[in-house]
């Protein structure tokens, strides 16, 4: 099996092109973007023989036509704008999956089309139900620009499905990944050392461990899973909690004020925090993954584990400065137990004392 | 005079039932007139004595011990003799506390995927509310055995007291009167989840969002979900209204209950409408704070926020027999059938109300 992977200059992309080539039932990968691998990604890459090309959208056309490609994986949808803008971003995500859609209904050798996507396709509002499943629908149209894109994205791949039933189109809503090497906004944000989250709101926040997102990612590509299905740890933990695990002091800011620090972290650098971002962390959300564990017959690990590893591994718990560190709160735990106890024991040996 | 109660009943009744009759106990009634009479303060009085007696014959033993080596120790074995009894509570308790702050601190803990933290719940939130239900508003519960042990329920009742300070003391009610400690889910309406501070601790008190998905999704993981139909016609109708049952709206509860098999138990809550009794609403200023009603209550808004004080009512809860639904699964698309099955909740629940009043003729009594 020949496999094109999409957005190969991204960690996501360039590990499941990697992780195709290892693979015992896939002969060839090629990865593509619009821009150029780098540094430990690209060698990566060419260690293991994958066939770079970088172009322009356009260009995608002639590959999946011209190069034996029998399943592709859409990686190439991107979460936050890069130097281009919203603009590019849109024209990355919009346009070019329509250029990869047309490309792959022109050529009857591909049989199988694999679609990164994101649960930020469900919005995150007040008038959500509590657990997403993959039929809800979303009840408001999500103001992020990266939602939105999902949505429009999710539309064209359904009418793909429509027009080419014969091909296995599977489409992973995955859920913000974690891990212990990540590095996105959403791990930077945990290594702040006061984290401010939002006033008199306390949401439920979902994880997937990046190693099991890939895993369900090259078994879609490798097996047949036809259908969409959410990607998430099990299980939710409140931000609060996320917080405190992670030894951190949470800095309450009332809404307004939230998207100014938004942009302030963009400005100073730290990341860029998009609007559907900022409703995640009001409204939160949770999604069900009971058909993704009987499709694959795979458990991701639970939100607590990938968390616990994304801190084990970034070493959030003893380097730098941790407000609230759980071995230093264990020590002071016992030590006032000791300090009551030999208290108590005084006062009744002296009491004991007296009455003799 | 004989005394035949002793010999008639070799197995003595629990001390704590009351006479078969129902009636209150009467200290001095002749023994004659009825002769199966039972002799409650025998059985208790009788352990009392025996454990006294062991506890002296201890203390006389420490005692001798004590005269045998020359020493007065009386006060020593007393001490000694309290520890025996009661392990050490205190420590325990601080050490409980302690533990329970770390864990806060360090987010050793678990909550579901609805967002409900049940140890802050039974640790924080409900030895708080308990303290208005047991000494403020001195709730009373009749028919908590018609709650499941295991299993689903949906848990229907009126709502009322322009705050919902009706659905926090009834979930302390079901908690306290089941025997496996039951938390209720309570499923509440969406301005509770648009509104910041409140959203919060109604998510990790375990309510959640009133809608269809969410409550069958509860129900068919087996939870007890409350729910008040009347919703915001019921906390916000006038005082001269109180215990007249609002329209049902749509009978979204009973679909939810039939499509997932659940039991509908009814509840008639008395008392609540005296807490705060709405006099009328400024309709354009509830427009303005985007709420349903603005009250007007003899205290509030005259009162500042004196007027949030709720007035001591005494409070009856009453749950009524279950209405199974397991036959009507396959009709949950047919109307006649859910309007049906609302009406019936809702005549079950206004005929209660009436008795409960009757019971009831003081509200502050």
């Amino acid at each position: 099996m020949n496999v094109l992977v999409t957005g190969v200059s991204r960690y996501v992309g360039a590990t499941l092109a990697v992780r195709l080539a290892e693979h015992a039932r896939v002969r060839r990968v090629i990865g593509f973007d619009t821009v150029e691998p780098t540094g430990d990604l690209r060698a990566r890459l060419d260690e293991r023989g994958v066939r770079i090309i970088v172009s322009h959208l356009r260009g995608i056309v002639p590959v999946v036509a011209n190069g034996d490609v029998d399943a592709v994986a859409h990686m190439g949808v991107i979460s936050t704008p890069g130097r281009g803008g919203r603009a590019a971003m849109k024209e990355q995500n919009i346009i070019g999956t329509m250029q990869l859609l047309a490309a792959c209904q022109a050529t009857p050798r591909v049989h199988k089309l694999v679609v990164r996507s994101s649960t930020a396709a469900y919005g995150a509002s007040f008038r959500d139900p509590a657990v997403f499943t993959e039929s809800t629908p979303p009840t408001l149209v999500p103001r992020g620009g990266f939602a939105k894109d999902i949505i429009e994205v999710e539309g064209y791949v359904r009418g793909f499905a429509r027009r080419r039933p014969e091909v296995v189109t599977t489409v992973l809503r995955l859920a913000p990944l974690i891990g212990p090497h990540a590095d996105t906004s959403l791990t930077r944000y945990f290594s702040l050392p006061v984290v401010p989250t939002v006033f008199g709101r306390d949401p439920r926040l979902q994880f997937i461990h990046v190693d099991d997102a890939l895993e369900i990612l090259v078994r879609s590509v490798v097996e047949n899973h036809r259908g969409t299905y959410n990607v998430a740890g099990e299980g939710v933990l409140a931000l609060s909690q996320a917080v405190r695990r992670a030894g951190r002091l949470a800095i309450p800011v009332v809404e307004p004020g939230m998207a100014a620090l938004a942009a302030f972290a963009k400005v100073s650098g730290m990341g860029e925090f998009s609007h559907d971002q900022l409703d995640l962390f009001v409204h939160g959300r949770v999604v069900d993954t009971r058909a993704l564990t009987e499709e694959f017959g795979f458990r991701p690990r639970s939100t607590e584990e990938a968390f616990a590893d994304f801190l084990y591994g970034q070493g959030l718990h003893h380097d730098g400065f941790v407000p609230l560190r759980p071995d230093a709160l264990h020590a002071l735990e016992a030590s006032v137990l000791e300090g009551i106890r030999a208290v108590r024991t005084a006062t009744r040996q002296r009491r004991v004392g007296v009455g003799s | 005079m004989t005394r035949p109660s002793s010999q008639a009943r070799p197995s003595r009744r629990a001390p704590r039932s009351a006479p078969a009759d129902g009636r209150p106990r009467e200290p001095r009634r002749p023994r004659t007139a009825k002769p199966v009479g039972p002799e409650p303060a025998a059985e208790p009085a009788a352990a009392e004595r025996a454990a006294e007696s062991a506890a002296a014959e201890r203390v006389a033993e420490s005692a001798a011990d004590a005269a045998a080596s020359g020493v007065d120790r009386t006060h020593e074995i007393h001490a000694q003799l309290d520890s025996d009894l009661a392990p050490d509570i205190w420590d325990e308790r601080v050490a409980d506390g302690l533990a329970f702050l770390r864990r806060r601190l360090t987010g050793a803990y678990d909550i579901d995927e609805f967002g409900f933290d049940a140890e802050l719940t039974d640790n924080v939130y409900y030895p708080l509310l308990r303290l208005l239900y047991r000494h403020y508003f001195r709730v009373e519960v009749f028919g908590a055995e018609h709650l499941p042990a295991d299993g689903s329920a949906l848990v229907v009742g009126n709502h009322s007291g322009t705050v919902a300070v009706d659905a926090l003391m009834l979930s302390v009610a079901v908690h306290d009167e089941t025997p496996k400690r039951r938390h209720l889910r309570l499923l509440g309406a969406d301005l509770v989840f648009r509104t910041p501070v409140l959203s919060e601790i109604a998510r990790k008190s375990g309510a959640t969002l009133a809608s269809n998905v969410d409550a069958e999704r509860l129900l068919r993981s087996g939870e007890l979900v409350g729910v008040f139909p009347e919703g915001f016609k019921g906390i916000g109708k006038p005082y001269r209204e109180r215990y007249k049952l609002q329209r049902f709206g749509r009978g979204g509860f009973v679909s939810a209950a039939l499509r997932t098999g659940t039991p509908i138990v009814p509840v008639a809550i008395v008392g609540a409408e005296e807490i705060y009794p709405i006099l009328g609403s400024i309709q354009p200023l509830a427009k303005v704070l985007g709420l349903p009603y603005f009250p007007v209550t003899p205290l509030f808004p005259w009162f500042g926020p004196l007027g949030a004080l709720p007035l001591p009512s005494k409070w009856l809860i009453e749950f009524g027999e279950p209405i199974p639904t397991a036959d009507h699964v396959g009709d949950v698309d047919d109307p006649i059938v859910v309007f049906n099955m609302a009406d019936q909740v809702r005549e079950t629940i206004q005929q209660t109300l009436h008795s409960l009043l009757e019971r009831r003729p003081d509200p502050f009594g």
